[in-house]
């Protein structure tokens, strides 16, 4: 207990330290709205609550890593994770996710929640348990007397993020597969109607999931660390953020993402790394209540 | 009616066999007993009620740290014990072990009774994934909050004392409380099924607002059913705690990925909704595990994840649901057999 009051007493001994907690958190949320961002896409066109959403992050992570193993520069792993993945989530979606999308949620969240146990031990069994990363080689920033200090590499990081969330809108606001996209997701049966190959967009919808969490988990694997089974609490974050965003909600779930980011490095700061899955997870908790609580107040209301 | 009681009766006289005749295998049989009771429990509301709980291990691993710190407490300071690591300074006297024991599985059953109310009485307004997702979040937080706690024991774990007779006979006591209390749910499960108890359940999984309009108090029903799920998953993991002696927090007590998840994995095999898809579903898991952990090490995790997707993907009524669909006679359903089972809901 003192040791927690002692780390909260030190940010409002430094305010410059809350600074530095929120710029970690905001670099490293950029990244969880990306994997966030793919979840609410199946989620909202689909209706597939993917629980292999982080397993798809640190598959990307360790695409990026063994290609910089290889000798080759690890900036163009990014671009690579995403087209290993854009293929791996292809075939996901033709042998599984194509025979579960019809039937009742809790079979589509238990068949992802067997392809995460699955894809995190394969990761194992290939890459070892150990935790990875990999080094950019890049300077870092100090400012206001080295109590700030912003890697550039996670600069360049948060870059890649921003340019590919805003690759992945313009698409899906101007091709003609996004707008496909969007159709199905508003009235899939109205869509079929009009001629629009449902199979198809959702084929290339979780495809294009995966490839973003793939991309993320690239990025991730430069400015962080990834391990086969940090998968679940990827997971978990996603899941917390469209869960306090809502789908469909992109400014929402951009700040969301951020927000716990920011709030993951707060509690981490407080009650020590060893929290951080807990705190995770509690957020989690913390968000589907408020969610009851406020939709408790809708149904009285219509009482 | 009268085969009926006869196929019981050998049920019950290969349930008293089974470890004499196979004395190699009897921590085999009893872990298999321990699979039939938690996948019965986790079908009272999954199957029966339709909410899938991926939280019930929150009580297994409660259930472990109930009756350890029962026993302990009885005897010693909780604080003092896990602190010395469980040295051999703590001695228990057959007396204070077997009445630790017995208090603590009584104790360990109504702590979750009681947890599972107050939990429930949140979670339970959740509907569908986010039910699921929210206990497996409960299960996941439990878990870490009680590696953080010192008193006991962190993230080591706690220690009991060891069985004061011999191996063997210790083997056999355990084996016959799993087997015990597993009987004790599945008679009180058919009788409860039975009643209106049952049949209000069954109301609410398939349509909760007509349940509810219908004059069921969905939510008192709710709580009592995981309540009960959550009194047996107690007893099963305070008799766990004290065959396993030694366990810790995240892999042993709150095993969310492991036990959490083959409860589950058991009732989809072997039928959801059904009295004996989950006896079914847990022995035929039980096998595949057991095969898989010993031949396929380091690929057993791979081939539970393809077991889960396959049976949810292409087989999903289940080993029981199959068999009502295909021998309808056997299980007195008439009229249309294939539609009885199916649990499509919208």
């Amino acid at each position: 207990m003192d040791q927690f009051a002692a780390n909260i007493s030190l940010l409002f001994q430094f305010p410059v330290v809350n600074l530095k907690i929120v710029l970690d958190g905001v670099m490293i949320g950029a990244l969880f709205a990306l994997a966030a961002y793919g979840l609410a896409l199946v989620w909202g066109v689909m209706n597939v609550k993917n629980l292999a959403q982080g397993d798809f992050v640190i598959a990307g992570g360790y695409v990026c890593w063994w290609l910089s193993q290889q000798g080759i520069p690890a900036l163009l792993g990014v671009p690579a994770a995403f087209i290993v993945m854009a293929a791996i989530g292809w075939i996901i979606y033709r042998v599984i996710i194509c025979r579960v999308i019809d039937r009742d949620l809790f079979t589509t969240l238990l068949a992802t929640f067997g392809l995460a146990i699955m894809m995190a031990q394969i990761l194992n069994l290939l890459f070892g348990s150990d935790t990875q990363s990999v080094s950019l080689g890049f300077d870092t920033l100090y400012f206001m007397d080295g109590f700030i200090d912003v890697p550039i590499a996670k600069l360049i990081g948060v870059l890649m993020a921003g340019t590919l969330a805003a690759g992945v809108i313009v698409f899906m606001k101007y091709s003609r597969m996004g707008q496909a996209i969007r159709a199905t997701a508003q009235d899939a049966r109205a869509a079929r109607v009009l001629g629009i190959d449902t199979d198809k967009v959702y084929a290339f919808t979780f495809s294009l999931n995966a490839a973003i969490c793939g991309a993320a988990g690239a990025i991730i694997v430069m400015v962080w660390v990834i391990q086969p089974f940090y998968g679940i609490t990827h997971s978990i974050r996603a899941f917390v953020i469209v869960t306090a965003a809502g789908l469909g909600n992109l400014p929402g779930v951009i700040a969301a993402g951020l927000g716990i980011g920011a709030l993951e490095q707060y509690g981490a700061h407080i009650f020590g790394i060893g929290y951080q899955q807990a705190i995770a997870v509690l957020l989690l908790l913390i968000v589907l209540i408020v969610r009851l609580i406020q939709q408790r107040r809708v149904r009285q209301n219509l009482q | 009616m009268k085969h009926k009681a006869f196929f019981y009766l050998i049920l019950l006289v290969a349930m008293v066999a089974a470890p004499f005749v196979f004395p190699d295998f009897r921590t085999q049989l009893a872990t298999l007993w321990l699979m039939i009771i938690v996948a019965l429990t986790w079908d009272m509301t999954g199957g029966q009620m339709g909410y899938n709980s991926l939280g019930n291990i929150t009580f297994y691993g409660t259930g472990m740290y109930v009756a350890a710190v029962i026993t302990i407490g009885l005897v010693y300071d909780v604080g003092d014990y896990t602190g010395a690591a469980g040295g051999g300074i703590h001695a228990f006297s057959e007396a204070q072990y077997f009445s630790g024991m017995f208090l603590g599985m009584l104790g360990a059953g109504l702590f979750c009774a009681i947890m599972a109310v107050l939990i429930g009485y949140i979670t339970f307004g959740l509907r569908g994934p986010y039910f699921a997702i929210g206990t497996l979040g409960v299960a996941i937080a439990t878990g870490e909050l009680v590696s953080n706690w010192e008193w006991v024991g962190g993230g080591q774990g706690i220690a009991l004392p060891v069985y004061p007779g011999d191996l063997d006979t210790g083997k056999l006591l355990f084996y016959f409380l799993y087997a015990g209390t597993g009987v004790l749910l599945f008679v009180f499960l058919k009788w409860l099924y039975a009643t209106r108890f049952g049949g209000a359940i069954n109301a609410i999984r398939d349509d909760e607002e007509k349940a509810e309009a219908m004059g069921v108090h969905t939510l008192q029903y709710k709580l009592a059913t995981w309540a009960m799920a959550a009194f047996f998953v107690g007893v099963a993991g305070a008799i766990s705690a004290f065959q396993l002696i030694h366990f810790e927090p995240l892999e042993t007590a709150y095993q969310t990925i492991n036990l959490g998840i083959f409860m589950v994995v058991c009732v989809l095999l072997g039928g959801k909704g059904t009295l004996w898809g989950p006896v079914v579903g847990a022995i035929l898991f039980h096998v595949f595990k057991e095969v898989t952990w010993n031949y396929l090490l380091g690929w057993q995790w791979v081939a539970l994840g393809a077991l889960i997707v396959a049976t949810v993907v292409y087989f999903e009524g289940g080993v029981v649901g199959w068999l009502i669909s295909k021998k309808p006679q056997w299980f007195h359903v008439q009229g249309k057999s294939s539609e009885t089972v199916s649990e499509e809901r919208p």
